[in-house]
């Protein structure tokens, strides 16, 4: 019976990454809804099995463990292939990713390896029939897709951050996998990963991001949004296209139709005055906070709470004012 | 140095969407169109490789209606040498079916590198290209935000959550643009002029078997309207009373 679900964990650097828990929690849900079991497909060097076993608490049944050294950095070709190996003998109803930026790239090179669609970049999902119905933000966030896939099996992609992970109680059981052909062989090779700052929080990870558009009126100024998203302490910094094209900040920093889109708990826009491609990139944050000093900007439109006025002024003050209320908690 | 590059026709994202009265698509009715952002990158990352080597060609591919062959006349006006037309009635969501098509059209072309945008602006599915590659059995690099070829090889940099990865490849190989590669050129009146007379071959989509469709849309709920809480500094403290009682995230 085809109705096991099958979850793609990822890992960087010889380390899960915590949406690997976000994966497993959705197929868990998928697979109660089908009556199989959620087992959970892990691909890296030696070692990376070992770093699987809390998965079984976010409702792992088992865990397909994919150890090799020619996998310590992503290997495109050799996951896919082992991935689409896997599912075709293992009868599963629906294959579960997360896209990031390794998901999005992993997904649909299974999807095809299996001759099936992706319904990809998910914001929920579930099981209806004989049907896979999931939710998909499109036109820039302005328009909600519910879209239907009828392929089994059913290949979807999640976006980060959309799924709440769910502990639930299980121990999983581990089953080792080898490699189908010589992974060292991919046409494609990673031949370096570049770590960023690691003290600093991704966008899609923060629950708190303050992002600064070309109000800041020079590249030097951007030191007073990091000194707000400093105070925050758990906060990302983010840019306008305007600042990223001008190089004051790097291009991955860019959120917007065509950088990142983020959904954080608070988005704090400074001397941002909301044009609609940098909506686009921010517009399902769940609180949104302005300060520029155009009281006719766009982005009060949007804004739960907005101020008036400097940016120079009025950051330093904000960034005092919560270093305090952090202080006092 | 032969090069496709696999264009899409969306609506320009300026506006505030309709839905329309079938209750699964957008409504039409004063849209404005264009090639989609990320395929904007492409052809001029393909049109900026055949112009720094002096020689080869740029093809232009799209899938849908007779209307998308607008997209496919400006990319000829940007320097593009031929274009093809995959004709359907209508661009299905299923990217498996789009990549079948495609992936029919490029086999036996010669191509030594097949590009897209790393996503269409309106599905953002970002799926095709990578499918094409499968199905091609083509190496793939999906959404590079640097790319560089020479000597039957390429290299490119992929954007991570928070770092990079640089990569390695062989050609013929599929590459999905990021922003950053390259900066679209306008068209120019000669351009434009030059495009009406270049080659635009139309044929029939062999899309097969549609198994991923939208079964509604719908606008997602309002925000409320904003609140101005004043000017100044002396607005601060309200803000932070109210990030701490109302909003609960201080």
């Amino acid at each position: 019976m085809a109705n096991h679900v099958l979850a793609f964990a990822e890992s960087r650097g010889g380390e899960l990454r915590k949406i690997a828990t976000e994966a497993v929690t959705a197929a868990r849900a998928l697979a109660n809804a089908a009556g199989g079991e959620a087992h959970v497909f892990v691909a890296g060097a030696p070692g990376i099995g070992a770093k699987t076993n809390t998965l079984g608490r976010f409702g792992a049944d088992a865990i397909v463990v994919l150890e090799h050294p020619a996998l310590a950095d992503y290997n495109p070709e050799a996951f896919a292939t082992a991935m689409a190996e896997r599912v075709k003998s293992g009868g599963y109803r629906a294959v579960v990713f997360v896209a990031s930026a390794q998901g999005k790239d992993l997904a649909p090179r299974v999807a095809a390896k299996l001759g099936v669609p992706l319904a990809a970049d998910l914001t929920t999902v579930q099981l209806t029939g004989d049907k896979v119905v999931g939710t998909h933000p499109v036109n820039t966030g302005k328009v909600i897709a519910t879209v239907t896939l009828t392929a089994t099996p059913a290949v979807v992609s999640m976006r980060p951050g959309a799924i709440t992970a769910v502990e639930s109680a299980k121990t999983a059981r581990v089953e080792t996998m080898a490699p189908v052909g010589d992974p060292s062989a991919s046409k494609v090779k990673v031949t370096q990963t570049i770590a960023g700052n690691t003290a600093k929080l991704d966008l899609g990870d923060a629950p708190v991001i303050v992002s600064g558009g070309r109000g800041l009126r020079a590249a030097e100024n951007f030191k007073l949004v990091e000194d707000l998203a400093a105070a925050f302490g758990n906060a990302a910094v983010g840019a306008t296209r305007a600042v990223t094209d001008d190089g004051w900040r790097p291009h991955s920093d860019q959120i917007g139709q065509t950088g990142r889109q983020v959904s954080p708990n608070l988005y704090v826009a400074v001397g941002i005055s909301g044009a609609i491609q940098h909506l686009a990139g921010m517009r399902t944050s769940k609180t949104i906070v302005a300060i520029n000093k155009d009281r006719e900007a766009p982005i009060f439109k949007i804004a739960d709470y907005g101020i008036v006025g400097d940016v120079l002024e009025i950051v330093p003050a904000l960034t005092a004012a919560v270093r305090e209320a952090k202080g006092s908690h | 140095m032969k090069i496709a590059v696999c264009i899409k026709r969306v609506p320009e994202m300026d506006v505030r969407f309709k839905i329309a009265p079938s209750g699964t698509g957008v409504d039409e009715a004063g849209l404005k169109w264009d090639m989609s952002d990320f395929d904007g990158y492409a052809v001029e990352a393909a049109l900026q490789m055949t112009e720094k080597l002096g020689t080869g060609e740029v093809v232009v591919i799209t899938l849908g209606p007779d209307a998308a062959q607008e997209t496919l006349r400006k990319a000829l006006s940007l320097g593009a040498a031929r274009a093809v037309h995959l004709k359907a009635d209508a661009i299905p969501f299923d990217n498996f079916a789009i990549a079948k098509a495609l992936a029919a059209e490029l086999q036996g072309g010669g191509y030594d590198l097949i590009l897209f945008g790393k996503m269409s602006i309106d599905s953002s599915n970002g799926a095709v290209g990578p499918m094409t590659a499968e199905l091609l059995g083509m190496p793939c690099v999906a959404a590079a935000s640097k790319l560089e070829v020479a000597n039957g090889k390429g290299t490119a940099r992929r954007e991570l959550e928070g770092g990079a990865e640089l990569l390695a490849f062989p050609l013929p190989a599929v590459v999905t643009i990021d922003e950053g590669v390259a900066r679209p050129r306008y068209p120019s009146l000669k351009g434009i002029m030059a495009a009406k007379k270049k080659p635009l071959d139309v044929k029939p989509a062999q899309l097969g078997d549609v198994r991923l469709t939208v079964t509604t849309m719908a606008l997602p709920p309002e925000r409320p309207a904003g609140r101005i809480l004043g000017e100044g500094v002396a607005a601060v403290p309200e803000l932070v009373r109210l990030l701490q009682t109302e909003a609960k995230v201080l």
